[in-house]
C-alpha cells in the first residue's frame, strides 16, 4: 500500500522539512501491524515527491502475533483471511501510519519552516489502490468541496474475465493548493470513509479523533453526514452523538435532511414508514380478533413485539426466530421496553424453525408471520403449511408478504429483481391469494385479504396481508386425556 | 411380618416423630431410595427441624420424587405422613406415573416416641406434637385403602418392627429375563385353520392332546422342535369359525411352555360377560357365545368357568428381552411400558382415541406410534392393516385374517414376517383395511416423516454411530445448524449424507513447502496401512449428487414429489444450482450415463448417491471470486507494481549501491512476481459456464444404492465402477486419475511423490491420499479416511499470494491438525451413519439427526484453511 505526496512549490525539496523526512534517505518505521517506509522517488528543485509505503504483515494479523490482535478485539472481516486486500490498499492502516510517521506535519508544526507549514502550497497526492465504496462520484463529493481537483481511474477485476466487471479500487490523484497539515487531515479522515472499514476496534475516543481531525472543515462539508456515519462505521448512536457535537447550536434535523439526498433518502425512509404501518395494522387486526396470546413467527429484532407490548390486552407475546443473533438483538432491544419485572413475563423469545413441527407453537390465540414466507424456498412452503396450519393450528394466523406488482413503483429496483437479496420469491396479489386459498382448502381455515401502505390503482399496496381463521371445529383436536373404550 | 409390594411402588412410611421411620427405611431400602423430609428441610434451611422450611422442603421432595417415578424407580417417603392432606399429593404423583402405593405404618405408643425425641438434641418439642401425630396415625389407618394405597402394613410394636422383612415383587409384565425367540402372532379371531397352518409353516409340530380326556382343554396343540414359542397378541376369540379350538390350542401351548399370550379387548369383554355383567352382544361376541352355547348343557357352566379362569390369567402387556421387546394388543406408549395401572391396561387393550370421528362414523384413533421415540420394539395388533409396516420401531401385525386378509407372525429377534392367506372372508370389514401403499404409495414411516419435529434436533444431543460410538453435538452448534438447515438447506428428505471435512497432511519439513506427499505416506504407515490410493484432487466444488432412475423411484425411496429425479447439493446441504433447469439437465445426463453403463441392473437399484467434485470452481464460487480472490489479485498486482515504480525512481536518483531503497526494491520486485503467480493460480480454476457441457462432474465415491452403503469396497473398486459410467458420457463425466502406492516400498512412494509433482506442476490442486480400503478401524476408532496434499501454487489461494516468503512460511508451518482430524473423523462417522440408517429405512429423523450433526460440527471453530 502506498501514497505519494508531491509538491511543485519551490524549492520543492522543502517538502522534506515539512514532513520531517530527509529526501535523500529511505527510512523505516515499525508499526504494530508491520512496517512503514518513507522515501523520495523525486527530489528536485522543481518537484519533490515523498512516498509512504506500508508493509502490512497479513500473516501476523491472522496469526494473532501483532499487538492489535493481543487486545483480542480485532475486526473480524479484515483478519480472518490470509487472502486479503488489506496489505495492498489504502485503508485505516494508512490513517494510523500517517498519524504516526507524519504526526508533526499533521499537527501543522514545523520548527525550521513554521511559515511554510502555515502556507498553502501546491500539493498532489496519488494513491494507486484506493478502495472506494460508492465509486468515483462519492470520491468527488468528498474531495471537490474541499477544493481538490480529482482524477481517478478504475480497472477490471481480472483482464481474463471481463464479464466480472470492474474492481472497486481507484487509482487516484488529488491536487490542491493547501496547507500540508490540512491535506493530511483530509486524508486521515476520508480514506477510511471511502473504504468504510476499520482495522481496529474503536470506542468513544473515535468521535474525538473525528472531531479533532475534522476541525475547521468537516462542519461546513456538505457530505458531513455520510462522512460521520461511515467514519464511525454506521454505529448509529455514535454517529448521532458526533453529529450533535459537530453541529452544536444548529438544527441537526435540517442538516440531516440537507445531507441525505436523492433516492438514498427515499429508499431509507419508505420501508421504515411502511414497516410502521404494517406493525400498526397487524396489531389492530390482532386486537379485533380478540387475541390475548400471540406468537410472532420470524420475529427478527422484535419490532412487532415492541408494538404489541404497547397494548395491555396482549397477555403473552412469544417471538420465535431461526436466527439466534436476531433473537439476541431482540432481547437487547426489548430490555428497555420491558422495564419493570411485571412486564417481563409477557414476553418470551425462542429459537425455532418454521419447517419443523414444534409443540411449543401450540396454545396461542394467534400466530403472526410478518414478511417471513418470502425468505423460504418455495418448495419448503408445504412443510411450513403443515407445521403451522395442521400441527400448531392457532385460531388466527396473519401472514404478510410483499406484493410484487407494486415493485414497479420503486424506482431503484431493477425490473424483475426482488426487494431483498434473501427473498426467494415475491408474489403478485393473485399468487398470494391462490396459495392462501389452497392452504384453506387443505386445512380448514378461511382467509380474508387486505393491503398495507399506499394503494396504487393498478398495482395495489406494497405489502399484502392474509388473515386466516380456523373454522370453528365441532371436534376437539387434542388427544383426549381419558381413554375411550371401544371395540374394534 | 413379611412386607411385600410390587417393585414399582411408592412406599410411604407413616408414623409419629420418634417412631423409628428413618431407621426402618435405612434398614430395608437403599439410601438413595429414601426421600426424607428432614433431609430436604436441612437442604433449604440448614436446620432439619426448622418447621418454617417445611413447605419449601416438600416442594423439592415432590420434584425429586417425580423425577424418580418418571424414571421408574421405587421410592420411599420418610416423613410422618400421618395426615391425609400430606399423603394426597404423593399418591397423586404415584398415580400419574402408574406406580403402586404401599404404606408401612409404625404404630408405637406415644410415650415411647416422646421419650426417644427427648434424647435427641434437635427434637425438643412439647409432648403435644407427638400426641397429634399419633392421633393422626390412628385416624389414618382405617382409610388407607380408600385413599388408593393398595398395600398397607401396620407394625404395632418394637418386636414386630424388628422382625419385619421387606420383599419387592416383579410386576407380572416384567419378563425382561426372557429372551425368546418368539413367533409373535396377530389377532386370530377364531381362525384356527389358518393359525394351525401358520404354526406349521413356522416349523411347529402338532402334539397329541394331554391330560384327562374329560377336561375342556383336552385337545392337540403345537410345539417347536427348537424351543421357539408362539406369542399371541390377544383377540383370539369372536367373529371366526373355530373360536374355542383356538382358545384350547393357545391354552395347551402355554401349558406346555410353547406359547405366551396377552389379553385382547375381545377377551376382556367376554370375561365381563362370563362374570355376569351386562354387555352388548356385538363385534362378533355372538359367535363365541354360540360356541359356548353348543357345549353340552351339563358341562357348559364348568367349561365356562375354565375359560373364564384362563382369560383371567392373561395380562395386558409384557416387556421381554432386557426391555428390547414390548407386546400389547393395541400397542403401548414408552412411558407406560412395564408399568401397572388401569390406565396402562386400558391403553394396552384399546389404545386411545382423539375424540374425532371419521367418515365411517368410527372414532379416530390417536396414532401413538407416530410420536413413539422408545428404544423397545413394540409389536401390536388390534387395528387391521393390509401390510405390516414399521413405524418408529413399532409394528402392527394384525392383517385382518377374519376379514379375508392374512394371519401374520413376526419372528423375533429376526424381525421377519410370515403370513398365511385367510381361507375365506369370515366377516365383511366395516371399512376397507387401511392401506398406506394403496393410498399414495408411501410407507407409513414416510408419511409420518413428511415433517420433522424440532425436538429431534434442538439442544445438546448425543448421537450413537457404529463407527465412532457416541458423538456429542453441543447446543450452540445445534443452534447454528438449525438456522442453516432452515434457511438454506434443500428438502431434508434428500439429505441423506453430508460429506466430512478433510484434514491436510502433516506439515512438510522440506524448505519452501507447506505440504508434501511424504507425510501422507508416513501417516498411513504409522497406522499400519500397507496400501494407499492417491487420487487427483479436482479443484471445483464438492457436490453430493442423488440420481434416481425416474420420478417414481424418487417418490418411492425418498418420498419426494415434484422435485425431479434427483438433486445436487453442497456440503452444507444447499441446492448446488440456483438454475433448476441446469440441475435437471445435469441429472438427466448422469441418469442416461448410468442407464447406458447398465448401472441400475448391476447394482440392483433405482437410485444412487454419489460423492463428487464439480468443475469449474467459478461455477459455484463466482461470488467469492468477485468479492475476494480477484480483488486481492488486482490490488496486489497494481499496488506492488506501483511500489516497484516508485522505488525504481528513488533508486535511480542515487548512484550508491546497496542502499535501503535498493533492498526494498528487490523485495518488492519479488513480491510483485508472487502476486502474478497468485492470479495465475486461481485463474486456472475458472471458466465461463454457458451450457451444460461447460461443466465437468467427477464422482469419486459410489456412496450408497438400494440396500447397500458401499464402504466395504476398496477405493479402486469405486473408481473403476465410476470410470465405467464416465465412459458413457465423457463430455461431462470425469473419471478420477489415481495411483496405488505401497507405503512400505520406498520406490513406490517415490512414484507417488513424482506423480503429485507432475499434477501440481500442471496446475492441479494436488491429491488426496486414502487407505485403499474405504474403512479401516483401529482400537481407537476409525483412521482418517483421507488426507489431502495440496500443491504449492494452489496454496496461494488459501494462504495468500506471498505465503511462500520465508518469513511467512516459517510461521504458517506452525499449525495444529488435531482438532481438524478429530472433526474429520466425527463427521465421517456421522456421514456413514446417516447413509446406513437411510439404507436400513430408518425413520427420517434418525437420518436427519446425523446430517444435522455434521452441519452442527461444521460450526465448530477450526481453522478453515486446513
Amino acid at each position: 500500500m502506498l501514497l505519494t505526496i508531491a509538491t511543485t512549490h519551490q524549492p520543492a525539496t522543502e517538502l522534506g522539512y515539512l514532513l520531517h523526512k530527509h529526501p535523500e534517505r529511505c527510512q523505516t518505521f515499525p508499526m504494530g501491524f508491520g512496517e512503514a517506509h518513507v522515501f523520495y522517488p523525486e527530489a528536485s528543485h522543481e518537484r519533490c515527491a515523498a512516498t509512504l509505503l506500508l508493509d502490512v504483515d497479513s500473516v501476523g494479523l491472522v496469526r494473532g502475533k501483532s499487538s492489535h490482535r493481543s487486545r483480542g478485539r480485532t475486526h473480524e472481516r479484515t483478519f480472518d483471511q490470509y487472502v486479503n486486500d488489506r496489505p495492498y490498499v489504502a485503508s485505516s492502516f494508512l490513517s494510523v501510519t500517517l498519524a504516526k510517521v507524519f504526526g508533526t506535519a499533521l499537527s501543522g508544526r514545523c520548527k525550521s519552516h513554521p511559515e511554510l507549514a502555515n502556507t498553502a502550497i501546491p500539493l498532489e497526492v496519488s494513491i494507486p489502490v484506493l478502495p472506494c465504496r460508492g465509486g468515483e462520484d462519492f470520491l468527488r463529493s468528498l474531495f471537490e468541496p474541499l477544493g481538490y481537483s480529482v482524477t481517478s481511474q478504475t480497472s477490471p477485476l481480472d483482464d481474463t474475465f471481463p464479464d466480472w466487471g470492474n474492481s472497486q479500487y481507484l487509482n487516484i490523484t488529488l491536487s490542491n493548493t493547501i496547507r500540508l497539515s490540512e491535506l493530511l487531515s483530509h486524508l486521515y479522515v476520508l480514506i477510511p470513509v471511502l473504504d468504510e472499514d476499520k482495522h481496529y476496534w474503536f470506542g468513544e475516543d473515535e468521535i474525538e479523533k473525528l472531531l479533532r481531525h475534522g476541525e475547521g472543515w468537516l462542519k461546513a462539508h456538505p457530505a458531513r453526514e455520510p462522512i460521520t456515519r461511515r467514519y464511525l462505521k454506521r454505529k448509529r448512536e455514535m454517529a448521532e452523538t458526533a453529529l450533535a457535537q459537530l453541529m452544536e447550536g444548529e438544527d441537526p434535523d435540517a442538516a440531516a435532511e440537507a445531507a441525505a439526498e436523492g433516492w438514498q433518502k427515499l429508499a431509507a425512509k419508505k420501508p421504515v414508514s411502511l414497516n410502521q404501518q404494517r406493525m400498526a395494522l397487524v396489531a389492530d387486526v390482532l386486537v379485533q380478533a380478540g387475541a390475548k396470546r400471540v406468537i410472532d413467527l420470524g420475529c427478527g429484532e422484535g419490532s412487532l413485539i415492541k408494538e404489541l407490548l404497547q397494548n395491555r390486552s396482549f397477555e403473552k407475546i412469544t417471538g420465535m426466530d431461526v436466527s439466534y443473533r436476531e433473537l439476541e438483538k431482540a432481547k437487547r432491544r426489548l430490555k428497555y421496553e420491558l422495564g419493570p419485572m411485571q412486564q417481563q413475563h409477557r414476553v418470551d423469545l425462542i429459537q425455532g424453525s418454521l419447517i419443523y413441527k414444534d409443540d411449543r407453537l401450540r396454545g396461542y390465540d394467534a400466530a403472526t408471520v410478518i414478511e417471513v414466507i418470502e425468505h423460504m424456498d418455495l418448495d419448503r412452503l408445504a412443510a411450513f403449511e403443515r407445521v403451522l396450519f395442521e400441527f400448531a393450528q392457532p385460531p388466527v394466523v396473519i401472514v404478510t408478504t410483499p406484493n410484487a406488482e407494486f415493485n414497479i413503483c420503486f424506482p431503484a429496483l431493477q425490473p424483475g429483481s426482488l426487494r431483498h437479496q434473501d427473498h426467494r420469491f415475491e408474489w403478485s396479489r393473485q399468487a398470494f391469494q391462490d396459495w392462501a386459498k389452497g392452504v384453506c382448502d387443505r386445512t380448514g381455515y378461511t382467509v380474508t385479504f387486505q393491503g398495507i401502505g399506499y394503494n396504487h390503482p393498478d398495482f395495489g399496496t406494497p405489502t399484502q396481508l392474509g388473515l386466516f381463521k380456523k373454522a370453528t371445529a365441532h371436534t376437539q383436536n387434542k388427544p383426549s386425556e381419558t381413554v375411550q373404550k371401544r371395540d374394534f | 411380618m413379611k412386607i411385600t409390594f410390587p417393585e414399582l411402588s411408592l412406599v410411604l412410611m407413616i408414623g409419629a416423630s420418634g417412631s423409628g421411620k428413618s431407621t426402618f427405611a435405612h434398614q430395608h431400602f437403599l439410601e438413595t431410595e429414601v426421600l426424607s423430609s428432614d433431609f430436604f428441610r436441612g437442604m433449604v434451611s440448614n436446620d432439619e427441624s426448622d418447621q418454617s422450611a417445611t413447605k419449601d422442603a416438600f416442594e423439592i421432595l415432590h420434584y425429586v420424587l417425580e423425577k424418580r417415578l418418571a424414571a421408574g424407580r421405587l421410592t420411599v417417603i420418610d416423613a410422618t405422613n400421618v395426615q391425609k392432606e400430606a399423603r394426597r399429593p404423593l399418591i397423586d404423583l404415584a398415580k400419574k406415573y402408574h406406580f403402586f402405593v404401599a404404606a408401612i405404618a409404625l404404630n408405637l405408643p406415644e410415650s415411647l416416641c416422646h421419650e426417644r425425641n427427648q434424647q435427641r438434641p434437635n427434637r425438643q418439642f412439647g409432648p403435644h406434637v407427638v400426641r397429634n401425630h399419633v392421633r393422626g396415625l390412628k385416624r389414618s389407618l382405617k382409610n388407607l385403602k380408600r385413599e388408593g394405597i393398595r398395600y398397607s402394613y401396620t407394625l404395632n410394636s418394637l418386636e414386630e418392627i424388628k422382625a419385619a422383612t421387606v420383599e419387592r415383587q416383579p410386576l407380572w409384565n416384567n419378563r425382561k429375563q426372557d429372551h425368546g425367540p418368539f413367533d409373535i402372532i396377530g389377532d386370530v379371531h377364531g381362525c384356527c385353520d389358518e393359525l394351525e397352518q401358520l404354526l406349521r409353516s413356522l416349523g411347529y409340530e402338532q402334539q397329541p392332546a394331554q391330560g384327562s380326556p374329560d377336561s375342556f382343554w383336552h385337545a392337540p396343540f403345537y410345539s417347536h422342535p427348537e424351543g421357539r414359542r408362539a406369542l399371541f397378541l390377544g383377540d383370539l376369540i369372536d367373529r371366526g369359525p373355530r373360536i374355542l379350538d383356538t382358545l384350547k390350542l393357545v391354552h395347551n401351548m402355554m401349558a406346555a411352555g410353547s406359547a405366551e399370550c396377552i389379553l385382547g379387548n375381545h377377551e376382556n369383554k367376554l370375561m365381563r360377560k362370563l362374570n355376569g355383567r351386562n354387555v352388548k352382544i356385538s363385534y362378533g361376541l355372538a359367535q363365541t357365545l354360540a360356541e359356548i352355547e353348543a357345549i353340552d348343557a351339563d358341562r357348559r357352566e364348568q367349561d365356562s368357568q375354565a375359560i373364564n379362569a384362563f382369560l383371567r390369567s392373561l395380562i395386558s402387556h409384557y416387556v421381554f428381552d432386557e426391555g428390547k421387546l414390548v407386546v400389547a394388543h393395541a400397542g403401548l406408549r414408552e412411558d407406560l411400558q412395564g408399568r401397572g395401572s388401569n390406565y396402562v391396561r386400558d391403553f394396552a387393550l384399546y389404545g386411545e382415541t382423539t375424540g374425532e370421528t371419521d367418515e365411517f362414523g368410527r372414532r379416530v384413533r390417536y396414532n401413538w406410534a407416530a410420536d413413539y421415540r422408545g428404544k423397545a420394539v413394540v409389536v401390536y395388533g388390534h387395528t387391521p392393516v393390509q401390510e405390516p409396516a414399521w413405524l418408529n420401531n413399532t409394528i402392527d401385525i394384525d392383517t385382518g385374517c377374519v376379514y379375508g386378509g392374512r394371519l401374520t407372525a413376526l419372528r423375533y429377534p429376526e424381525k421377519e414376517t410370515v403370513s398365511v392367506k385367510a381361507l375365506k372372508v369370515y366377516r365383511e370389514p366395516s371399512k376397507p383395511l387401511s392401506t398406506p401403499e394403496e393410498k399414495d404409495e408411501l410407507s407409513a414411516q414416510q408419511i409420518n416423516d413428511d415433517v420433522l419435529d424440532i425436538s429431534d434436533v434442538l439442544g445438546k444431543r448425543i448421537i450413537n454411530t457404529r463407527l465412532y460410538k457416541k458423538i456429542t453435538i453441543r447446543e450452540e452448534n445445534a443452534i447454528a445448524a438449525l438456522e442453516v438447515m432452515s434457511r438454506f438447506a434443500a428438502n431434508p428428505k434428500w439429505l441423506i449424507y453430508l460429506p466430512p471435512t478433510m484434514s491436510p497432511v502433516a506439515t512438510s519439513k522440506l524448505p519452501g513447502l507447506l505440504e508434501h506427499p511424504a507425510e501422507a505416506f508416513d501417516y498411513y504407515r504409522q497406522q499400519k496401512i500397507k496400501t494407499v490410493i492417491c487420487e487427483e484432487k479436482h479443484m471445483g466444488s464438492r457436490v453430493v449428487v442423488i440420481v434416481c432412475k425416474d420420478e417414481a423411484a424418487a417418490k418411492r425411496r425418498f418420498a419426494v414429489e415434484g422435485e425431479g429425479i434427483g438433486i445436487c447439493y453442497t456440503r452444507t446441504g444447499r441446492r448446488f444450482f440456483s438454475d433448476r433447469s441446469l440441475e435437471t439437465e445435469l441429472l438427466k445426463r448422469v441418469n442416461t450415463a448410468l442407464e447406458a453403463a447398465n448401472f441400475w441392473q448391476t447394482f440392483e437399484t433405482d437410485w444412487v448417491c454419489l460423492d463428487c467434485e464439480l468443475m469449474p470452481w467459478s461455477a459455484k464460487a463466482q461470488g467469492l471470486l468477485k468479492e475476494q480472490y480477484a480483488p486481492v489479485g488486482v490490488a496486489a498486482t497494481q499496488g506492488l507494481s506501483a511500489a516497484v515504480d516508485s522505488l525504481q525512481k528513488a533508486v535511480a536518483r542515487t548512484a550508491e549501491k546497496g542502499t535501503a531503497a535498493e533492498t526494498l526494491l528487490q523485495q518488492y520486485q519479488q513480491r510483485s512476481v508472487l502476486a502474478q503467480k497468485y492470479t495465475d493460480a486461481y485463474r486456472q480454476y475458472c471458466w465461463p459456464v454457458t451450457t451444460l457441457s461447460d461443466l465437468k462432474l467427477a464422482p469419486f465415491h459410489i456412496l450408497a444404492t438400494e440396500g447397500k452403503v458401499h464402504i466395504d469396497q476398496t477405493h479402486q473398486w469405486h473408481l473403476q465402477q465410476i470410470a465405467k459410467v464416465a465412459k458413457a458420457d465423457p463430455e461431462i463425466l470425469l473419471a478420477t486419475q489415481h495411483k496405488v502406492v505401497e507405503v512400505e516400498d520406498e520406490a513406490s512412494c517415490l512414484t507417488g511423490i513424482q506423480w503429485w509433482e507432475s499434477l501440481t506442476a500442471a496446475g492441479g490442486e494436488g491429491m488426496v491420499v486414502k487407505s485403499i480400503d474405504f474403512l479401516r478401524q483401529t482400537k481407537r476408532g476409525p483412521i482418517q479416511p483421507a488426507v489431502k496434499c495440496r500443491g504449492a501454487e494452489y496454496l496461494r489461494i488459501i494462504y495468500g499470494p506471498e505465503y511462500t516468503l520465508p518469513e511467512n512460511l516459517d510461521r504458517l508451518k506452525k499449525r495444529g491438525l488435531s482438532r481438524k482430524r478429530s472433526l474429520a473423523l466425527r463427521e465421517f462417522s456421522l456421514g456413514i451413519e446417516s447413509l446406513e440408517r437411510f439404507v436400513a429405512k430408518a425413520p427420517l429423523r434418525q437420518v436427519h439427526e446425523c446430517v444435522f450433526g455434521v452441519l452442527a460440527l461444521e460450526s465448530e471453530p477450526v481453522d478453515p484453511r486446513l
